[in-house]
């Protein structure tokens, strides 16, 4: 068994599960906030007041009869995705990317026909995927086309950026690439590869799957080392808006950078994993304390943008 | 860091943990409740046989019984006496316990048993107003004798104890004069005393005390010498004028005129056999905690089925606490948060192995039952509900088919609450279907992992001991958990799982 000692986390400056969820989401996020970002419907409305896009709403199936509808919807598009509004951690999330006659094709590559996804609908009304069980709504979303600088790197799947956001400020980064392993996902804790981004230039750093460094990506063998993500401070002043959107002290801001309409915002995240530490090889604390010492914080997310280019490029 | 609003959090918590502590101590302190399962007390039972002939008369046979002897307290009595009557009368200041029958002919042996406990702190209570005198009146020239012996005491001493001891002193053999001999005789040396006493101003009486020999039968009473000083009886050797009671030395008489009185018999005499026994500490607690100011703190006094439903119920907080540590500070990942504490509940009553095969069984043919009812496109509710309405069958059946095979665990299956295992297979199927085999292996074994360790915390016997004996460690633990949602620091897991972060260090 290999162990790190606690001493040596510390010098790191690596946030741990206790202490974020003490001192930094207790402390900073509001339980009222919470279904902004728990609910992906009413994130999607809140953020668009601030200049925030996201994926084309399609469709919402809030009751049972209506799935009905989806179905003559659903005819005339090639892809699209299914999401429940209170899903978390991509539970739940079909893509379609698609058409096979009369069925649908999965980003697996799966096809499907048209009942799975009536059930897929049901499933996700009765709650299934949400958070404590409740009743839910089902989104229909339009289908991202990832851009193909970054697409060529994910297996299957959409790369998103995770960017934490605390109080305003992005203090880091990672770029999410789906993997084999993580059935399309980009999700970490089931197998996807995370690259730490530099924030001072959206460079990448390093790269982890399942908590282990890697240098290749494991399907497509492509070398990880020289990500450039384009538009980066554009994408670190949207994440830094969604502070004002939500009034969340410490979440997480996933986006992706769609082919035609730039970077969007996929979700909110008020429970943020820790992960992104790992892919970035360096702590979240030192960067949250040099927020939380700032005696004057800047008020326009451009300025909160800018100063976590500055300062945390080198942190 | 630690913002300003937390420090009344901390008082809170010690004030929750020493509240907890210092009220059980009180407890051990004031009622005797023991810390350990095991503790004994030694108990000393005493027993006054009392033999007479029956000469064909109604019979009162009337035994003087201790009433608050210094240095004991008495936990039980009882009267062995077939065909008699008894009662325990209490008057002006002696408690007496009385046989009665209407005809009585040859031998008859009357048995009375008590148990005493020792306690230092045990004093008679104070007689209300101070006891009188009795002046007698002596004839010369022994009044010439009394009045000398008297005053040459007197002279000699200052308080009513030294007055008594100098009395004493000049009464024995070697220190005797002509006055004294011509007082004392061989039989009425301790009478002499009291009367002496009696007559210079000091209140004096005899009291009969047992010294207590584990195993000794046919023992006597010794005579002893009490004198009031003002405040309260003091007892004292007549021979040797050592003041106090020994501490094995119980005062079966004081107070009161006779030990013996038999009305309608003859030849009475009276013998006490003695043993030291040992009773459960817990029990000698609950006896006495009826009389008690604290004794409403405990669950003694409620019946017994409320009893044993509290005894189960107070060991939960132990589960929650277990939970608590395993997942704040080991970090060990569960399925359901407080699912583990009450299948620990459940191995509690089924014992572990019976209760292991019995939850994998039922839990295993639930999920390949689940399997099923997944594809069969149900709402989430009815799904559920027919989960459970399955897990009923299946633990049916397992009793069922357990039985007949000839093993009795298979009933204990009936243990496990219903609705919480359904819940449980639910889970580990959506588990099973989004995160692969290996997630449900991992917090499977992970819940059964704090399940067990709950288990063997909650099924110790000093656990339950102490968790409801002294509910309010409870407060303590209450305390331990608040401590523990403050607790920032990494767990164990967590060193594990940023290995890789070495490389950066």
């Amino acid at each position: 068994m290999d162990w790190i000692s606690p001493r040596a986390l510390n010098r790191l400056g690596m946030l741990n599960m206790n202490r974020r969820n003490v001192d930094y989401i207790a402390r900073y996020n509001e339980r009222s906030s919470y279904p902004l970002v728990d609910n992906k419907l009413k994130t999607k409305l809140a953020v668009a007041e601030y200049g925030v896009k996201t994926p084309k709403l399609l469709q919402v199936v809030k009751h049972q009869h209506e799935i009905s509808r989806f179905r003559e919807m659903a005819e005339g598009l090639a892809g699209f995705a299914i999401k429940p509004a209170k899903g978390s951690g991509g539970k739940g999330i079909t893509v379609i990317t698609g058409r096979d006659g009369d069925g649908y094709v999965k980003a697996s590559g799966a096809r499907v026909g048209a009942s799975v996804l009536e059930r897929h609908l049901t499933n996700i009304l009765a709650g299934l995927y949400s958070l404590a069980g409740t009743p839910d709504v089902a989104i229909v979303e339009d289908l991202v086309e990832s851009d193909q600088s970054l697409a060529r790197y994910s297996h299957q799947g959409v790369p998103d950026i995770r960017i934490v956001v605390f109080q305003g400020y992005p203090v880091m980064a990672m770029l999410r690439l789906a993997t084999t392993a993580s059935d399309g996902k980009a999700n970490l804790h089931q197998g996807a590869v995370g690259v730490g981004l530099d924030l001072g230039t959206g460079k990448s750093l390093n790269a982890v799957q399942f908590n282990r460094p890697i240098t290749l990506h494991p399907d497509t063998g492509l070398p990880l080392e020289n990500i450039n993500i384009d538009a980066w401070d554009e994408m670190l002043e949207m994440a830094s808006r969604c502070y004002e959107a939500t009034g969340l002290g410490y979440m997480g801001v996933d986006l992706v950078v769609d082919a035609h309409d730039g970077p969007l915002l996929l979700e909110l995240n008020a429970r943020p994993g820790l992960a992104i530490q790992m892919a970035n090889g360096r702590g979240l604390l030192p960067r949250l304390r040099a927020v939380e010492s700032l005696k004057r914080p800047h008020f326009t997310p451009r300025e909160r943008a800018n100063y976590a280019m500055e300062t945390f490029a080198s942190l | 860091m630690s913002s300003p609003s937390r420090l009344p959090f901390y008082i809170a918590v010690f004030l929750l943990i020493t509240a907890g502590i210092s009220l059980a101590v009180w407890r051990h302190v004031e009622l005797g409740i023991p810390w350990l399962t095991g503790e004994q007390h030694p108990v000393w039972m005493v027993e006054a046989r009392v033999d007479f002939n029956g000469s064909n008369q109604p019979v009162v046979a009337s035994l003087n019984v201790p009433e608050q002897p210094p240095g004991f307290r008495i936990l039980t009595e009882q009267a062995a006496s077939p065909g008699y009557g008894f009662s325990i009368i209490d008057k002006s200041g002696s408690r007496r316990a009385e046989w009665t029958k209407r005809e009585v002919a040859g031998p008859q042996t009357l048995y009375f048993k008590a148990q005493f406990i020792p306690d230092p702190g045990a004093e008679p209570i104070p007689p209300a107003q101070p006891p009188k005198t009795r002046r007698l009146f002596w004839e010369e020239p022994q009044a010439t004798a009394v009045r000398e012996i008297l005053a040459q005491a007197e002279a000699r001493s200052s308080t009513p104890e030294s007055m008594t001891r100098e009395l004493i002193r000049l009464m024995q053999p070697d220190t005797r004069v002509q006055n004294t001999t011509l007082l004392v005789s061989e039989d009425n040396y301790l009478q002499l005393l009291v009367n002496m006493l009696n007559h210079s101003g000091i209140p004096a009486r005899t009291a009969d005390g047992l010294k207590l020999e584990d195993a000794r039968r046919r023992q006597q009473l010794t005579p002893f010498l009490q004198i009031y000083n003002g405040e309260r009886w003091l007892t004292l050797n007549p021979k040797t004028a050592a003041q106090g009671v020994p501490d094995d030395l119980l005062l079966w008489r004081q107070g009161s005129e006779s030990l013996l009185d038999v009305v309608g018999g003859d030849n009475s005499e009276i013998s006490f056999s003695i043993l030291r026994q040992t009773i459960p500490a817990l029990q000698l607690a609950a006896m006495q905690s009826d009389g008690n100011g604290l004794g409403f703190l405990s669950f003694y006094e409620l019946p017994i089925e409320e009893q044993s439903m509290f005894r189960m119920l107070l060991l939960l907080p132990l589960g929650a606490l277990v939970v608590a540590f395993m997942r704040i500070v080991i970090g060990i990942r569960t399925s359901g948060t407080f699912m583990p504490v009450l299948i620990a509940v459940a191995f509690v009553q089924t014992t572990l192995v019976p209760g292991l095969v019995a939850f994998l069984s039922v839990v295993s043919i639930g999920l390949a039952m689940r399997g099923y009812l997944s594809s069969l496109n149900l709402l989430l509710v009815s799904r559920i509900s027919a989960l459970i309405i399955l897990v009923i069958f299946i633990t049916a059946g397992l009793s069922i088919f357990g039985y007949q095979m000839g093993f009795n665990t298979g009933m204990t299956v009936t243990f496990f609450p219903m609705v919480i295992i359904a819940w449980t297979i639910e889970r580990m199927s959506i588990l099973w279907e989004e995160e692969g085999g290996q997630e449900v292996l991992v917090q499977g074994s992970g819940s059964l992992f704090v399940a067990i360790c709950a288990y063997l915390l909650m099924s110790a016997p000093l656990a339950g001991h102490l968790t409801f004996n002294f509910p309010e460690l409870h407060l303590t633990i209450l305390g331990l958990i608040l401590l523990m949602g403050q607790y920032t620091g990494y767990k164990l897991s967590e060193l594990k799982r940023f290995t890789a972060m070495k490389v950066y260090d």
